[in-house]
Formats: C-alpha cells, sequence, structure tokens
C-alpha cells in the first residue's frame, strides 16, 4: 500500500491558527441535563428570593424615613387640670410657647379633632364635652429645634398639669425595627448571593467529576487550564444568567401585582419598589453571573490542579 | 528531543522504575518491550509529563519537566503526539471534529481539505461524520493515530497501539508509523508484540529498549 503525504503534517504549511471563539471551547464538554436544569433552577429560585429581600429591604427603609420624618418636628403637649383651671393653664401655655424659640407655631386640639382620635377606641358618639379628658396642643418645631428638657420646666412652672410628649418614645423603637428589618433584607441578600454561589459550585463541581475523562481528553491533546476552565465558566455562566433572568422577572411581575399601599395602607402591601427602585431588580441577573463566573472558575481551577 | 537522566519513579510503594537514562533523537524510531507491569507506560507517561520522576530528570525539548508549569506541559503536548491502547475520544463529537481537536485547543484552524485527506490516509476517509462509539477497535487506533499526528508532532508516543488489533490492521498502523518515520518523526511504540518488532525492522532501523529489573536496557539480539 501507498500513502501520499498529506500536506499539512509539513510544519510549514500550518498556517497561524484564528483565535477558536467560546462557542468551540463550550462545544468540547458535553451537555450535562442535570447540571444544567440544577444551576437553572438555583439561579431562578436565587433571584426570585432576591428580589423579594431587595424589595423588603428598600420597603423597610421608605418605613423607617417615613416615620421618622412623621414623628419628628411636632410634639404634644398633654394638659391634665381641674376643669375650674384648665383653660388658664391652656393660656399659659399657648403664650409659653409664642414666646419659646424653636418653636414655629402651635395649635390647641378642638373637641371634634379629639373626638376623632379617640373615635377607633370608642366609637363616633363618645360624649367629648361631658368626660374629662385632657386637652391637647400640637406644637411644630422650628429649625433649629427648641430646648425640650428648658420647655419642661418652664411648663412646669407655669402650667402644672402640662406634660410635653415629643414623640420620642415611639419614634425611637419604631425607627429602630425598620432600620433591623432593613440590615435583615440586606443579611438576607447576602446569605442568597452566598447559597447561589454554593450552589453553583456544587454544580460546577458534579459537572466536572463527571467530565473528568472529557479533561483528560483535552489535557493529553495540549489544552491548557484557561481553554479548560472556560468551556465550563462559560456554560455554568449562561445558566445562571438565564435562570436569574427568569426568577428576577417573576418575582418583580409578582410585586408588580401586589396591592398597592396607598389603596389598604398596610405594611406588607408596601413592598415593592417604587420610581428608579425598580431597576435594582435588573442588577440582580448580572450579578448572578458574575457569581456563576467566580464560583464556577474557582471549582474548575481547584479540580484542574489534582490532574496532570 | 527527550532525555531521561537517571530516572526512577515509584508510585508510593517500591521503585518501578530506576537509574533510567536515555536520550530518543530526533528522527529516531524506538519500541519498548518489557512483561505487563514493568513500566511501560509508566515510561511513556515520563515522557509527556503525565507524571514526574520521584529520582533524576526527564527533559522534555531541553526542559526539565520537573520545573514545567502546567502551561508548558499543555504546549509540550502540541509538539508529542500520544496514541494510546485505550483511544479516549469525545464520544459525542463526531470523528473529524475529535481528530482535529489538538488544533481547536491551540486555537489553531485546520484546513478540511487537510483533514480530509489525514482521514483518507488513515483510511477513515469515510467515517469523519461517525462518532467515536460507532467505530471499531482498528478504526479507533487509526483515529488516536490522526488526532495525534495532525498538528505534525515532532515526537509520537504509542502505548500498545495494536493491543487490540487483528494481524492485518496492526501491520496497516505499523505502516503508518514508518511512514511518519520517514518523514523525520520521532516515534516510540511501547508493545509487547514481537512479530510487530519483527516487521518494523525489516522496514527501517529501530532500536528496541526492553524494560527488565526495573531498568532499561538495549534489546534486539535476540529479535
Amino acid at each position: 500500500m501507498r500513502f501520499s503525504l498529506p500536506r499539512f503534517l509539513s510544519p510549514a504549511l500550518l498556517a497561524p491558527a484564528l483565535l477558536a471563539s467560546d462557542r468551540q471551547a463550550d462545544r468540547v464538554v458535553p451537555p450535562s441535563g442535570f447540571t444544567a436544569q440544577l444551576t437553572l433552577f438555583t439561579a431562578g429560585a436565587m433571584a426570585f428570593l432576591a428580589v423579594f429581600a431587595l424589595a423588603l429591604s428598600l420597603a423597610s427603609g421608605r418605613l423607617a424615613d417615613r416615620w421618622a420624618s412623621a414623628l419628628a418636628g411636632t410634639a404634644t403637649i398633654r394638659i391634665s387640670a381641674p376643669p375650674e383651671q384648665l383653660d388658664t393653664q391652656v393660656a399659659a401655655v399657648v403664650a409659653l410657647l409664642s414666646t419659646t424659640p424653636g418653636v414655629a407655631s402651635s395649635r390647641v386640639l378642638d373637641s371634634a379633632e379629639q373626638r376623632a382620635l379617640l373615635e377607633p377606641w370608642f366609637g363616633p358618639d363618645l360624649p367629648v364635652d361631658a368626660l374629662p379628658l385632657p386637652r391637647l396642643i400640637e406644637l411644630t418645631e422650628a429649625s433649629p429645634g427648641y430646648d425640650g428638657e428648658g420647655l419642661r420646666l418652664r411648663l412646669a412652672a407655669e402650667a402644672p398639669g402640662a406634660v410635653l410628649d415629643d414623640h420620642t418614645r415611639w419614634r425611637r423603637p419604631m425607627a429602630t425595627a425598620a432600620e433591623r428589618l432593613r440590615l435583615l433584607g440586606a443579611l438576607s441578600l447576602l446569605l442568597i448571593t452566598g447559597s447561589t454561589a454554593a450552589m453553583i459550585t456544587l454544580a460546577a463541581n458534579a459537572a466536572l467529576s463527571a467530565n473528568l475523562p472529557v479533561i483528560r481528553v483535552l489535557r493529553l491533546v495540549g489544552a491548557k487550564d484557561a481553554y479548560i476552565v472556560r468551556a465550563f465558566v462559560r456554560r455554568f455562566t449562561l445558566r445562571a444568567l438565564t435562570g436569574a433572568a427568569i426568577g428576577t422577572v417573576l418575582a418583580m411581575l409578582g410585586i408588580a401585582l401586589l396591592p398597592r399601599a396607598d389603596d389598604a395602607g398596610a405594611f406588607l402591601t408596601g413592598l415593592g419598589f417604587q420610581g428608579f427602585g425598580w431597576l435594582l431588580p435588573l442588577l440582580l441577573p448580572p450579578l448572578t453571573a458574575v457569581v456563576a463566573f467566580a464560583a464556577t472558575r474557582y471549582a474548575a481551577f481547584r479540580t484542574l490542579k489534582g490532574l496532570t | 528531543m527527550i532525555a531521561f537522566e537517571n530516572v526512577g519513579f515509584n508510585y508510593g510503594g517500591g521503585e518501578l522504575l530506576s537509574d533510567i537514562t536515555l536520550r530518543l533523537a530526533p528522527g529516531s524510531f524506538h519500541f519498548l518491550t518489557g512483561p505487563s507491569g514493568a513500566g511501560k507506560s509508566t515510561f511513556l507517561k515520563l515522557a509527556y509529563a503525565e507524571l514526574r520522576p520521584t529520582a533524576g530528570r526527564v527533559s522534555i525539548f531541553d526542559r526539565d519537566a520537573r520545573l514545567m508549569t502546567r502551561d508548558d506541559v499543555a504546549l509540550s503536548r502540541r509538539r508529542i503526539g500520544v496514541v494510546h491502547q485505550d483511544c479516549q475520544f469525545l464520544d459525542h463529537l463526531p470523528l473529524a471534529t475529535n481528530v482535529t481537536l489538538p488544533l481547536t485547543v491551540a486555537n489553531r484552524k485546520g484546513d478540511p481539505q487537510d483533514l480530509a485527506a489525514l482521514l483518507d490516509w488513515v483510511g477513515l476517509g469515510k467515517l469523519a461524520d461517525a462518532l467515536p462509539p460507532q467505530l471499531s477497535g482498528g478504526e479507533r487506533q487509526r483515529a488516536a493515530l490522526a488526532r495525534a499526528i495532525i498538528t505534525s508532532p515532532d515526537v509520537i508516543l504509542a502505548d500498545e497501539p495494536t493491543g487490540n488489533l487483528d494481524w492485518d490492521m496492526s501491520l496497516r498502523l505499523l505502516t503508518l508509523l514508518v511512514e511518519l518515520s520517514r518523514m523525520g518523526k520521532t516515534i516510540l511504540v511501547a508493545t509487547h508484540d514481537m512479530n510487530l518488532i519483527r516487521q518494523a525492522k525489516s522496514q527501517l532501523a529501530a532500536r528496541v529498549l526492553r524494560i527488565q529489573n526495573r531498568r532499561v536496557q538495549l534489546a534486539g539480539a535476540d529479535l
């Protein structure tokens, strides 16, 4: 038998190669159904949860700001005195407030306003005039504000039945609770990110283990680690990006369909995004892809280190 | 090309290879024989840096294998074609893609006509689109040889390449190796098939090495 010499066997005819695309690197690794689905599902589920954690964090932040701003800048003076002294003390407090630095304005709540305040507890037919209710004066703080301790001392001297309530004892725990909720939301985001990285690392490790024969062949024919890693990293990054995009869109749809805060007024119905806040969840798919990229790269290089 | 200097190797137990000094000169053709378990495959693995010596020094293209990085090893394997007895392929890819794999991983693009010529040369021209599991043992061996030489490597290492083949197919593979030798390639074939060695020696000047008592000795008188 006579063989002719293939001309490419001559080194001179081996033309400089074109750069192979990542798609080529991707092709050398066989499709792995289980790890593909696992990565897709994990990324989708984690992105779904992350959107809600983000919404919770943002809503908590808004709530904390709203509570703080709603209660800050106002105070209430409650005057409890025998009926014959009540008007005198109210007049004294109003006069005192008008000369107090840091107080922008003050106003005595009338019977109708007091009835409205008590209505949730006692109903609409409460005979306010017949009851020995304290009188309430609402004051608005100027900037800079008043000296609370000084005002209390002056009230004690001018109107012994007057008590200043600057809402601090209400405001503080609510603002603290809202801040904690915001922190928990952020912490949840971090945990979800970490869990995503861990799950994708596990899936990548499973895929790498399943493809050890493929990796050995690639090393045998001269593939550098970077080439092999690229095949796996590209695949897992794209899967994670796709899964996260699906999860994010579904979660955003879910949040968009929640009842509006204005309609119900409850805290949970305020869970959602406002204005530019709707753009924040769109960062989750690329963030997930970055996490998948780093996790797969780490897992792949670690696996390859054990091979010759 | 590849040189062993007082090389020893053990897998953690007793020494399998000991005090081996050998040089594969450019264009040389060597057979490596020895009983099963003597260390023929280990010797080949040392030659393409899949294993590192536990004693002495292996130089691959004038570089100490122990000092080579993983990328250095990968680059050296682009100049060494390896044919295993259990041909390893990517079973999900067609034969043509498997054969061009060394070009692909090196980001080189092969000429389709060259590929067709190579496949014809090894007698697999009509099987370019077949998947490896669809090939017979002989076809797989020839495909492995085609893959080993597609980058026109300087060195070709073959580990029992005819182990699963009948005599006719063995001769055909040997003819291909002889052709490659005449093209100036450095070839080392590990085999225990003495008939194959005799057949080769009738066609070219091949040296026969034998692993005995952990050492490599020059054989030939008894062939």
